[in-house]
């Protein structure tokens, strides 16, 4: 028990002295220095974590406080008495249930649409022929160089002129493909061997066969990091919907926390009690998909 | 029924041109989205920025380079492009170093090493959104806890996102924690790939602390630092959401980067001036794709992965 946490707390460092050397003698030290610059790390750490937590902390207690609490002065930082009343309060002011949906739907059709055309033109840069793959290949990675702020315009005209203003087409149509997502699975694709294509060939699997029971099911991290990263990004929107849509209904959920702050109210307990519920998903994914998330990220520093 | 060995063709005979059809049809979602959206758009940006438009947006007639010229002489713009560069130092600087210091702050075998990366991590969850909101309730000058912790040291209350003076640092603060998730895993990641061996060695050579960092760690990872450099100079150079919600620009255009002036020109307050907003947008894009070049060809000459 004591040395699966002692290896666990050592994390990636050395795993060759982990087992040979009990902890407690380098947590030591070997000199009063060494125990003077070890307070100082901690104490360095403690106060880095205290500041990067305490938003996430205050936003999660706040969503609970009541109205007199989170207007007094100097604030409070610890709920007295716990209320459930801004949540009730955000849900009456904002249609949140619509919105919620709205960021729902939008993001889960962004993220497997991309995974879909991303797998297709992954496929197709490692598994077929092609005479121009160079150039398409630039053009994939062009892409991704280009800032989206920059072209927001004709996207918004081009949309409203086909009337998908304030639609969920409208929401979506522009994110259905990526470049990231094409160069990330191209990189995992190419890891495969390529006898793996060879043997599915003398078996009679055609590409389509090939694609779909053997190169996805290979490619489950990567097609995880991927989806993880889509979904973040799509869930997260915010100058897209904020101009694409006009109503309340047809608003994201971001648009939405939005608007709880410009209302007449401004109650912060309402602010924070959206911003809890629309936390819910991503939190949830950056905990148990950090891993994933790492890959996913990282896929671009590291070629 | 195709199972048999022998009906199998030879690799790269049969299906040539089929392959190659196969290939097209694969890559077509793709492309059609590219042309569409990312494509088009960058010809029409060009070419709007050209035009002239009416009351309602449209292009009327051609006026060459007028709207560039316009903005070069513009202190109003000029002021725009200071912002905007101020910004992104305010947010890059702290924000990559900071991450920096974390990371080599965990490689120094503490307890809960994982427990507080996670929490490291936690901003990352946040949407540009949620965090400026947040955000704004703790800058609020009367009920905020920021006013209230100086209240606590006997000083006055700041207008946090009032006060030209403290607007864009306060933005910019907003941002940095954003983005303080994203470059502790992209930091971390680095230190994970160093060779476990390098850093042994250098520690039975007696390299601790400081000394350790300095020589080994940092220039490891060199690569990564840089990446993130880049990737937090255009995210930066891009960031509209915690400025449309903290300060909409304001006060007096203290805060007015240059996505949130193409954002204003194009659509705020029933503005749709797409002629001066266009040349905005072309010149963000020009500065995005200078940065993006620079990393490219640093990364071509300097840095060999294997």
């Amino acid at each position: 028990m004591t040395v699966t946490a002692t290896e666990a707390g050592a994390g990636s460092q050395g795993g060759a002295e982990a087992p040979r050397r009990p902890r407690t003698r380098i947590l030591a030290g070997r000199s009063p220095r060494d125990l003077l610059g070890r307070a100082a790390v901690y104490l360095l750490l403690a106060v880095a974590v205290v500041t990067v937590a305490f938003p996430v902390y205050y936003a999660i207690a706040g969503a609970f406080m009541g109205p007199s609490e989170l207007s007094s002065y100097p604030p409070a930082l610890v709920p007295h008495s716990v209320t459930g009343r801004n949540f009730a309060g955000a849900v009456d002011t904002i249609p949140l249930a619509r919105q919620y949906a709205n960021s729902a739907i939008v993001a889960t059709v962004i993220t497997l649409a991309q995974l879909f055309t991303s797998i297709l033109a992954a496929y197709a840069f490692v598994f077929l022929p092609l005479k121009a793959r160079a150039v398409v290949f630039g053009v994939f990675l062009a892409t991704l160089m280009v800032p989206w702020e920059a072209i927001i315009i004709p996207n918004y005209l081009t949309l409203s002129g086909w009337g998908l203003g304030n639609t969920y087409f409208g929401l979506v149509l522009p994110f259905l493909a990526s470049g990231f997502g094409t160069f990330m699975l191209r990189q995992s694709f190419r890891q495969l061997p390529g006898e793996l294509r060879d043997a599915a060939r003398i078996d009679g699997a055609g590409h389509w066969r090939f694609l779909w029971r053997i190169v996805v099911p290979l490619n489950k991290p990567a097609l995880a990091a991927l989806s993880i990263y889509v979904f973040l990004s799509a869930w997260n929107q915010y100058f897209w919907p904020l101009i694409i849509t006009r109503t309340a209904n047809m608003q994201t959920l971001q648009i939405g926390l939005t608007s709880l702050r410009d209302s007449e109210m401004a109650d912060p307990g309402l602010i924070l009690a959206g911003v809890v519920l629309s936390l819910l998903p991503t939190l949830a994914l950056v905990v148990f998909g950090q891993r994933f998330i790492v890959r996913g990220l990282t896929a671009g520093a590291v070629r | 029924m195709p199972t048999a060995p022998h009906t199998a063709p030879p690799p790269g005979r049969r299906n040539r041109w089929g392959e190659h059809g196969l290939a097209w049809a694969f890559l077509l979602p793709s492309l059609v989205v590219f042309v569409l959206f990312i494509g088009y758009p960058l010809g029409r940006t060009i070419y709007l920025s050209g035009h002239a438009n009416d009351l309602f947006g449209a292009p009327s007639r051609y006026v060459g380079m007028k709207h560039y010229t316009d903005l070069l002489t513009s202190a109003d713009f000029r002021r725009t492009l200071v912002t905007t560069a101020l910004f992104t130092v305010l947010t890059v600087v702290p924000g990559v170093l900071g991450a920096l210091a974390l990371v080599l702050l965990l490689e120094n075998r503490i307890r809960g090493v994982r427990l507080l990366r996670s929490a490291f991590a936690l901003p990352f969850a946040f949407s540009v959104a949620s965090a400026s909101v947040v955000f704004a309730v703790f800058f609020n000058p009367a009920s905020g806890v920021l006013n209230g912790l100086l209240s606590h040291l006997g000083l006055g209350p700041i207008g946090w996102l009032t006060d030209s003076r403290y607007a864009l640092l306060s933005v910019a603060v907003t941002t940095i924690w954003m983005s303080l998730g994203y470059n502790v895993l992209v930091l971390s990641a680095g230190i994970g790939s160093i060779p476990a061996e390098i850093l042994e060695a250098a520690r039975i050579d007696g390299a601790s602390g400081l000394r350790l960092a300095r020589s080994i760690t940092v220039p490891m990872l060199g690569p990564n630092l840089f990446f993130l450099t880049v990737v937090s100079t255009v995210h930066a150079l891009q960031s509209f959401g915690q400025i449309h919600i903290l300060t909409k620009g304001g006060p007096d255009g203290a805060t007015r980067t240059l996505v949130y002036s193409v954002y204003e020109k194009a659509f705020a307050y029933g503005s749709s001036d797409f002629g001066t907003a266009s040349a905005q947008a072309v010149v963000l894009l020009v500065v995005v794709l200078a940065c993006t070049a620079v990393q490219f060809g640093v990364l071509e000459r300097k840095v060999h992965y294997a």
